[in-house]
């Protein structure tokens, strides 16, 4: 490299710090910028369904039954007359909100027992990671997520609190594995050194450094969650009919394959959209964050 | 050899004691009374107290496990509301329809994975490889309960090729065990991709490449057997989310196997029935994961000696 290359390339480098983080990962990668705007817009939808949706999503109109796409209906309608334009919009909202609350709840539970299981050790950490996580982690995580929700019988915050209880496991390993890493650290020793309690270094010095493969792993979380809830959905054990649900769409649009294919369709397409955007949104925010590790690791655990 | 199985079956007995726990306490999570829940708001007092008689739900939790513990150990999972009938053979005689389908699955994911991998691997960074990842994302992000409708839809509905639903022929097997199989195609690829790459780029290759082999035998007979080590893991791990997603693909096409069972135990609320369903699936990935360690023992010596 000759010295005005090199002089070029340290002024791209001056020019990317200036950036904020934000734009600075956007110039970086072109999925995830595809990722990014997807993400946004349906958040945006989600937000806006109230005032965007050209009708009540659960208005029943028994003469406008299963109709095509056409201008008045620009999705159609289904079995009970109802805009499935509509309904899609709204569904949007019941599939961030259940994935927002499913990586929030399962991020801070896992976050909470990983790091005090890996800071403190001894024979807490060797019950939480051997019997906990290791057994948790050892079965197929939708499976477990079914099974509660059928016992715990339909609902919007039964899923939530099933996809919990089945999905914490994956953040306790990663945030315990970090901050075994950390926690010798010569810094953890200083703080100690100067006095500082459990609790601060837990908060103050640990947790920072564990946040970044939490973050990482909780993009990838919000498509998994996405992907259980419209699997509950389907089998009848999510949503209480007559809220929108992608999954619950599905799972009517089933008996009308023959008359009325467009009600498979939509829902189809806003899952497929919502899941795909947070996996690429994931998949650059990790290469962006952690160049090291390898592109499946992470998206393996999609399937959990 | 024997050693290391001996102790890899050692290694099971806790998450086999785990699954029949948590199967036996979740009839306990039941919101409000599950024999009311079973026998409907209208049901008599003394039908009430007759079921929770026969499923012992009646006696103290500690009494009640030991005798489930009991029971399973004598082969007797319970008995089934809807059928009026022993779990047991109930479920077992769906189990080679689930064992068929997923096996079924696992052949188009390894027909897929193998060669597209490897192919993304040799041109690397090229467009193909490029729109190999696409495909693989997309195929993560398509549920099995949108692609099967979707299969149908073109398959069967619109060409005409393929039977809509029900087990028969392989012609009924190819739509099911396609939508089953496509994720875990997709991770598949990704797999094979990834280990290949590092195996390419290792000295062994390096040193076959300069010796002159042809470029076919440095791919299949050089590097992929040692890449296929850690695939053999995934598929074994990702057995059982086959084994769970059987739940949904065989719902859609009417297949008779364990899974469609288990949502005609639910909607029917017939508890012992979804437990005895969960119980099996949960033991055979348990089963399925041993089966893993075993096989990968035998592929990678390494793995033997330590």
């Amino acid at each position: 490299m000759d010295r005005n290359s090199r002089k070029a390339q340290s002024q791209a480098n001056d020019a990317m710090k200036q950036l904020s983080p934000i734009r600075q990962f956007l110039r970086t990668s072109g999925l995830g910028r595809w990722g990014f705007t997807v993400t946004v817009a349906l958040i945006l939808l989600a937000l806006l369904a109230p005032w965007i949706a050209p009708a009540n999503p659960s208005a029943q109109s028994l003469q406008d039954r299963l109709l095509s796409p056409s201008a008045h209906h620009w999705m159609g309608t289904d079995e009970l007359g109802r805009d499935v334009l509509s309904r899609t919009l709204f569904g949007a909202r019941v599939s961030l909100l259940v994935g927002v609350s499913v990586v929030l709840g399962a991020g801070i539970v896992g976050l909470a027992l990983g790091s005090v299981s890996g800071y403190f050790g001894g024979a807490f950490d060797r019950f939480i990671n051997i019997v906990l996580i290791n057994s948790f982690l050892s079965f197929p995580g939708i499976l477990l997520a079914i099974a509660f929700a059928a016992f715990l019988g339909p609902g919007l915050d039964k899923v939530i609190l099933a996809l919990i209880i089945t999905g914490w496991a994956g953040y306790a390993r990663l945030a315990r594995a970090q901050v075994m890493k950390v926690r010798e650290m010569e810094f953890i020793l200083a703080a100690r050194s100067l006095g500082a309690s459990h609790a601060r270094i837990l908060l103050r010095h640990l947790l920072p450094n564990t946040l970044q493969p939490v973050l990482i792993q909780a993009t990838i979380g919000m498509a998994g969650a996405i992907l259980a809830e419209s699997t509950l959905s389907f089998l009848g054990l999510g949503v209480v009919a007559p809220t929108p649900s992608w999954g619950a769409m599905l799972n009517d649009a089933r008996n009308h394959l023959f008359d009325a294919p467009h009600l498979v369709v939509f829902p189809a397409l806003g899952i497929m959209a919502a899941v795909l955007a947070f996996n690429l949104l994931g998949d650059a925010l990790r290469d962006w964050l952690d160049p090291r590790t390898r592109a499946f690791l992470t998206t393996m655990d999609l399937q959990r | 050899m024997i050693r290391h199985f001996l102790q890899r079956l050692l290694y099971t007995v806790p998450a086999l004691w785990l699954i029949l726990t948590m199967v036996f306490l979740m009839i306990h999570i039941v919101p409000g009374d599950p024999v009311l829940q079973m026998l409907g708001e209208d049901a008599r007092a003394e039908d009430l107290a007759q079921l929770r008689h026969t499923l012992g739900l009646d006696q103290p939790l500690g009494v009640q496990y030991v005798r489930y513990l009991e029971g399973l150990a004598r082969g007797d999972w319970g008995q089934s509301m809807r059928y009026s009938a022993p779990v047991r053979p109930i479920v077992l005689a769906r189990f080679p329809a689930t064992l068929e389908l997923s096996l079924a699955a696992l052949a188009v994911c390894i027909a897929i994975a193998v060669p597209a991998g490897v192919f993304s691997a040799r041109r690397r960074g090229s467009r193909a490889d490029r729109a190999t990842s696409f495909f693989t994302l997309l195929g993560l992000s398509v549920p099995n309960f949108a692609l099967g409708p979707i299969l149908i839809l073109v398959f069967s509905i619109e060409i005409g090729w393929l039977p809509v639903s029900g087990r028969g022929g392989i012609s009924h097997l190819v739509l099911p065990a396609a939508t089953l199989g496509a994720a875990l195609a997709a991770i598949l690829t990704r797999m094979v991709r990834g280990s290949m790459i590092e195996e390419l780029s290792s000295d062994y290759v390096r040193t076959a490449r300069a010796k002159g082999i042809t470029e076919t035998s440095v791919l299949f007979r050089h590097a992929f057997p040692n890449a296929l080590i850690p695939v053999i893991t995934i598929v074994g791990l990702q057995f059982g989310s086959l084994l769970a997603g059987t739940i949904v693909t065989e719902t859609i096409f009417s297949w008779p196997g364990i899974g469609r069972l288990a949502v005609q135990a639910i909607s029917a609320r017939d508890y012992p029935l979804l437990q005895g369903c969960i119980l099996i699936i949960a033991v055979s990935y348990v089963v399925v994961n041993l089966l893993t360690d075993l096989v990968y023992a035998i592929v990678d010596p390494r793995v033997r000696l330590q």
